[in-house]
């Protein structure tokens, strides 16, 4: 019989979780007390928990600890990653603010629930066992199946919420499979003592490749790895436009964090194996998202396929297995999660009441009758295209530039050739924004409310500033870099 | 010195214009954006000019200032500054691109007075100068690069700027993915040359290359055909030239500055910029040296049969930048330069000519509805005749000393096959000499054919604000010679000058010929010019349409139309013989097939490759959940399986 | 006498059924409790392979799925009350709006 040892609890490393789920809790009471004309102010209410737990992250930043008994670490890595998040959560606060005015949806529950995800990605990202790791995903996966659903008289959102509920818990019990042995091979959910074990080489080395297989699988599916990928499309077009933002930013940065985190701590020594996996992955991934989003129709659904494509081009800095790689994935994150949310703030504008109007047709004309949100647009999506001197241009750069250091010359070329490709999609937009044919249905005009200007500006920021002086937050990165 | 650590100030004058005209133009009265505009662009000129002239008073193998702005992008395995650096090669283009830019902007006052969008053009122009500044003044291929692309994305939008016609945004669209296609070289010959070199500054690259790679070797090579390929590109060579004649689509002054004096002259830059890589890769050299004498002979010959002015001169840029390259090819990089300065003077001088025309009939760009200019635009006439003169290379006129170089390095070269380069090129001059004096009497002499009447009232000579900078081009067309001169020595003006930019460790050292053949090569080249303005003259000057109306007097004057008549009979035979044969194969084989086939087909065929892809692998996305779910769990079992048959023990 | 093996191996035979079950079943409801079966032959895994190894962790982390399993279930069922007031089905092949 063991000895109890009661575990060092240490509520100051989780300050900026308890910040927001209190502030989620609160959220829903305030939900219930608030008068209906005055449910705008929740939304304030969710940013200035966001902003709260910022600040404590940002404290944060410079020193590595453990708690809870090797559970849960705080190290810049984890502190860069929740950062990333809650930029992620913050815009997408500011883009949700009139969407959820004119959708007539409830605004407590939704911001509260937009917290919860949060919460659940900061354990992902802080978990150095795979107990840790494995709640957070299903706190971020059951708040986001809710999410997608969220607009629940749309059919889209309930078939984009029940897809991605199916799909997810599916690929839930893969991971689980996986975590499982894992456990079974070497005796511990603890990152350490995983990598431990496996490096003295008594772990059974079949049950770890299993394991560590269906874990590529149960993270490949959250990061919509192909062919781990088919729901990203539906969902991302059925769920409501700033939940899209929301999924695409986060959730992914959360997944990636925890992806390696498990495969640089837990599996470094079988490095020689998966990187060769994630070079797999990581050409599939970026050819078929970009081949798929060539003939899209709607918008959001490109989007989709275009940040498939982009999962894929993060994958190129996971087979390096160095510092360089893993620090070229956090500033890529940071990048994608200023243009990506960006370009949804826009799509949400256009699209209206009951998000009717998201294909391509409905941008015809947009530069013209708004230059201003025609000009954003067409910065982010140069940004996303990777066109100098736009962040994305250098995220892109940074990325390549790691895997060429591993020699992984063929990697590099195909990833520029996927570079090109994916040219003709994003500026089939920007053309059609540019064309003048007379629509023949009058439609309302686009509502800018200030927090949506803010979220643009915000964005606008990030895809330039970061293309033009990058330099101190490639330094930031680098410090974050979980390879020594 | 202090002046040249201030060289920053002559890119970022533009930027600021095109910021202030791009952001409040719709604010500011029409007087208040002309003045931003051109102030900006004009005391980034004068500077620039200040700047020249401070490296000129320096000793000649000092003349390289670098001043480093800020860091960009650090790490201890890598470092790229942003910087700006001013060397003999980046002051000529520097000074180019501000001159030609400023007379350009003036000019762009008048053809563009009457449009609408008119802070919006000049914001995309100013934001061009500074981009092309970025490109020639960077201190490394990033900046290069981002100056590159800079350009590139200028130009998209200058050429969409009649956004209102498909055509003009398709012809941006054009532009733009075939650009990426050549930057997708680019950005991987930059990409290797980090790996090799760990750096991407021009000062750790170009002194060690030859140390570092052995020449001709797969490294060197590799590097320098996939920044080829950038140029290509760019400077609209074979096979990725279609989108210039389709640029054309854009306001005409900025065919001009874009895709005749400046931008498409980027890959003739970076060639040269290079030269330190480009000298040690033989192979590489060949391929550019015979990519640039065909792009140069074929475009000529595309150029016979186009009756839109706009689009022949773009043919005739493409051949132009053929020679360019050609010298390029055989280590000739002075005369490479010295023909993108030429070029830039005579052929800006065209294209606004061509847009002053283009303006006083009202939008007309068909040479079959010209004719008869010569009187009602006397002033666009005579510099237009002077500028094609220096085109077709008859002596005295800039042009035919930058092009009798390219001809002498050709024919004296010592590339394998360098007389093959000289006759083509030698063909080509003949060509163009013809096709260039087609334009023009189709243009200027004769009737006015246009049975418009609303053109026909209102032909007239375009403003002075128009006007002048023809006439300084027009002047500078003729003086532009000049730093060639000396012509026969070895050394002169230009080439002392730029004598330190080009390394001539593994250069082909070019030999001292005799001094009669070159004179005889010399008469040759005037010879194939005079004979193509002859042909030309013939068909188009002596016009059998006036004959024909000579035919309905009575008298004596119908036996001069009998004569006429029979000429005009040997002109038929002739015509059957010699002319349509070519004509027909510059129309159907050449133009028809090759390049709307061929290249086009070859870029569209990718594309739609992609296109039907993309459409075949979408129906794998169903919308069912179980198949979804099907598919997750093959790709589990491939995962595993991989893992086990492919990586396992 | 019952091995490791065994139990690993009928876990094994719960999850891939699951599994199955998943691919092949067209009512939601069913397809959910298949979800559950996989995530109870996880369990069984946990449970045998903490009593093999003698340690807790095990025990613990099947407590955990067994809150997760839960909570999925509750916003499961949400999610297809929802759809049901749209759409009147629980076919899960007539979920087909969106595709391509």
């Amino acid at each position: 019989m063991k000895q109890l040892v009661i575990p060092d609890v240490s509520l100051g490393a989780v300050g900026p979780e308890i910040v927001l789920v209190v502030t989620a809790i609160l959220l829903l009471l305030l939900e219930v007390f608030t008068a209906r004309k005055e449910k705008g102010y929740l939304a304030y209410t969710a940013l200035g928990g966001v902003l709260l737990a910022s600040a404590m992250t940002a404290n944060m930043n410079g020193y590595t600890e453990m708690n809870f008994s090797g559970m849960y670490v705080v190290d810049n890595f984890a502190s860069f990653f929740k950062l990333v998040c809650l930029l992620g959560t913050g815009m997408t606060i500011l883009v949700s603010v009139t969407y959820t005015i004119n959708e007539g949806i409830s605004n407590g529950e939704y911001y509260a629930l937009l917290l919860f995800a949060t919460s659940g990605m900061f354990f992902m990202i802080s978990g150095s066992d795979m107990v840790t790791i494995f709640m957070g995903l299903e706190v971020m996966s059951i708040s986001l199946y809710a999410l997608a659903g969220y607009t629940r008289n749309r059919e889209k959102s309930n078939e984009a919420a029940l897809k991605y509920f199916v799909l997810g818990a599916l690929a839930s019990a893969f991971l689980l499979y996986g975590i499982a042995l894992i456990y079974g091979a070497t005796g511990s959910t603890k990152l350490a003592i995983i990598g431990d074990s496996l490096r003295t080489g008594i772990a059974n080395y079949h049950l770890i490749i299993i394991g560590a297989a269906l874990l590529v699988v149960g993270f490949g599916f959250k990061i919509s790895a192909v062919p781990f990928h088919m729901w990203a499309p539906d969902v991302y077009q059925g769920a409501p436009a700033p939940v899209t933002a929301f999924m695409s930013s986060g959730p992914k940065a959360a997944t990636f964090a925890a992806f390696l985190r498990v495969f640089n701590e837990a599996l470094p020594s079988m490095q020689a194996d998966w990187w060769q996996i994630f070079w797999i992955l990581s050409v599939m991934t970026m050819t078929v998202g970009n081949i798929m989003a060539l003939r899209q129709t709607d918008v959001k659904r490109m989007l989709a396929y275009s940040s498939i494509a982009h999962a894929g081009y993060i994958l190129m800095g996971f087979t390096t297995g160095d510092w360089f790689g893993v620090s070229a994935i956090l500033f890529y994150m940071l990048v994608y999660t200023f243009m990506n949310i960006g370009v949804f703030a826009v799509v949400t504008i256009v699209a209206r009441k009951n998000e009717e109007k998201t294909t391509f047709e409905d941008y015809t004309g947009l530069g013209y009758k708004h230059p201003i949100i025609g000009v954003t647009l067409v910065v982010l999506l140069f940004s996303l295209i990777g066109i100098p001197p736009t962040a994305g241009f250098v995220g892109k750069f940074y990325i390549f530039m790691s895997a060429l250091q591993q020699g992984y010359v063929w990697l590099v070329i195909i990833a520029v050739v996927n570079s090109v490709i994916s040219v003709f999609y994003y500026l089939r937009l920007t053309i059609v924004m540019y064309m003048t044919e007379e629509t023949t249905e009058a439609l309302p005009s686009l509502s800018l409310s200030p927090s949506l200007v803010t979220a643009l500006i915000i964005s606008i920021y990030g895809s330039l500033w970061l293309g033009v002086m990058p330099s101190s937050y490639i330094t930031f990165a680098q410090a974050a870099s979980l390879i020594p | 010195m202090t002046g040249l650590k201030l060289i920053w100030i002559v890119p970022i004058l533009p930027l600021l214009g095109a910021i202030t005209n791009g952001l409040i133009g719709k604010l500011l009265s029409k007087r208040a954006v002309t003045f931003v505009a051109l102030g900006s662009t004009g005391f980034s000129a004068l500077f620039a000019l200040f700047a020249f002239i401070e490296l000129l008073s320096l000793d000649p193998s000092s003349r390289i200032s670098e001043s480093i702005l800020f860091t960009w992008i650090e790490s201890d395995k890598f470092i790229a500054e942003a910087g700006i650096q001013i060397d003999p090669l980046s002051g000529v283009f520097m000074l180019i691109v501000t001159g030609v830019g400023f007379l350009i902007h003036i000019y762009s006052v008048g053809y563009m007075g009457h449009e609408d969008g008119y802070s919006r053009y000049f914001a995309y122009l100013n934001l061009f100068m500074f981009s092309m500044l970025l490109l020639v003044l960077g201190n490394n291929f990033l900046i290069m690069f981002i100056g590159w692309e800079g350009v590139g994305l200028c130009s998209y939008l200058l050429i969409g700027y009649y956004y209102d016609k498909n055509s003009a945004v398709d012809a941006g669209k054009k532009a733009f993915v075939v650009n990426r296609i050549g930057d997708f070289g680019f950005i991987l010959a930059i990409m290797w040359i980090f790996w090799t070199f760990g750096s991407i500054d021009y000062t750790s690259v170009f002194p060690v290359a030859h140390e570092v790679l052995p020449i001709g070797g797969f490294t060197v090579t590799g590097i320098t055909l996939l920044l080829f390929i950038g140029a290509t590109g760019k400077s609209a060579q074979i096979p990725l030239y279609t989108w210039l004649p389709d640029a054309m689509e854009g306001p005409t002054p900025v065919s001009a500055l874009i895709h005749a004096a400046t931008m498409v002259t980027a890959g003739v830059y970076m060639v040269a910029r290079c030269n330190a890589l480009f000298n040690i890769a033989p192979t590489s050299m060949i391929v550019v040296a015979s990519i640039g004498a065909i792009t140069a002979l074929f475009a000529a010959t595309m150029g016979l049969y186009q009756y839109d002015i706009k689009r022949v001169l773009a043919y005739s840029t493409v051949s132009q930048l053929g020679y360019m390259f050609l010298a390029c090819g055989l280590g000739a990089y002075v005369a490479a330069v010295f023909h993108v300065i030429t070029h830039a003077f005579f052929k800006a001088c065209l294209f606004l000519g061509s847009g002053s025309v283009i303006h006083g009939l009202s939008g007309e760009q068909d040479m079959r509805q010209m004719g008869g200019l010569k009187k009602l635009m006397p002033l666009t006439h005579i510099t237009f005749l002077i500028s094609t003169l220096a085109i077709a290379g008859i002596p005295v006129f800039a042009g035919f000393f930058s092009k009798d170089e390219i001809l002498l390095s050709a024919f004296f070269g010592e590339t394998q096959g360098h007389l093959i380069y000289w006759a083509l090129a030698t063909t080509a001059a003949a060509v163009t000499s013809f096709y260039m004096f087609r334009l023009y009497y189709l243009t200027f002499s004769g009737v006015l054919r246009s049975t418009d009447q609303h053109v026909r009232d209102h032909v007239h000579e375009s403003p002075p604000v128009m006007t002048a900078p023809l006439a300084i081009l027009a002047g500078l067309a003729i003086l532009g010679g000049l730093l060639g001169l000396p012509i026969i020595k070895d050394a002169h003006i230009l080439k002392s000058f730029l004598a330190p930019v080009f390394s001539t460790r593994g250069a082909i050292e070019q030999p001292h010929p005799p001094m009669q053949i070159e004179f005889l090569l010399m008469a040759v080249s005037v010879g194939v010019a005079v004979i193509g303005i002859m042909v030309a003259r013939y068909f188009y000057y002596t016009n059998p349409e006036s004959a024909k109306k000579l035919a309905k007097k009575e008298g004596w004057i119908k036996i001069v139309y009998r004569t006429i008549q029979n000429k005009y009979y040997v002109d038929e035979i002739y015509d059957a013989i010699f002319v349509k044969p070519i004509f027909l194969a510059s129309r159907d084989l050449l133009w028809r097939i090759f390049d709307m086939k061929v290249i086009d087909g070859l870029v569209n065929g990718i594309a739609n490759f992609f296109y039907k892809l993309s459409q075949t692998i979408r129906k794998t996305q169903t919308g069912f959940v179980r198949n979804y779910a099907m598919i997750m769990v093959l790709g589990v079992v491939a995962v595993i399986s991989v893992w086990f048959i492919v990586l396992g023990d | 006498m019952l091995t490791v093996n065994h139990y690993l191996a009928l876990s094994g035979i719960l999850f891939v059924i699951g599994t199955v079950g998943v691919l092949s079943k067209r009512n939601i409801i069913v397809v959910m409790m298949c979800i559950e079966l996989m995530l109870n032959a996880v369990n069984l895994t946990f449970i045998t392979f903490a009593n093999y190894l003698n340690d807790m962790t095990g025990h613990l982390f099947v407590f955990m799925v067994m809150a997760v399993a839960g909570a999925e279930a509750v916003v499961g069922l949400a999610i297809v009350v929802a759809l049901f007031r749209n759409r009147e089905t629980l076919n899960i092949d007539k979920l087909n709006i969106l595709k391509n």
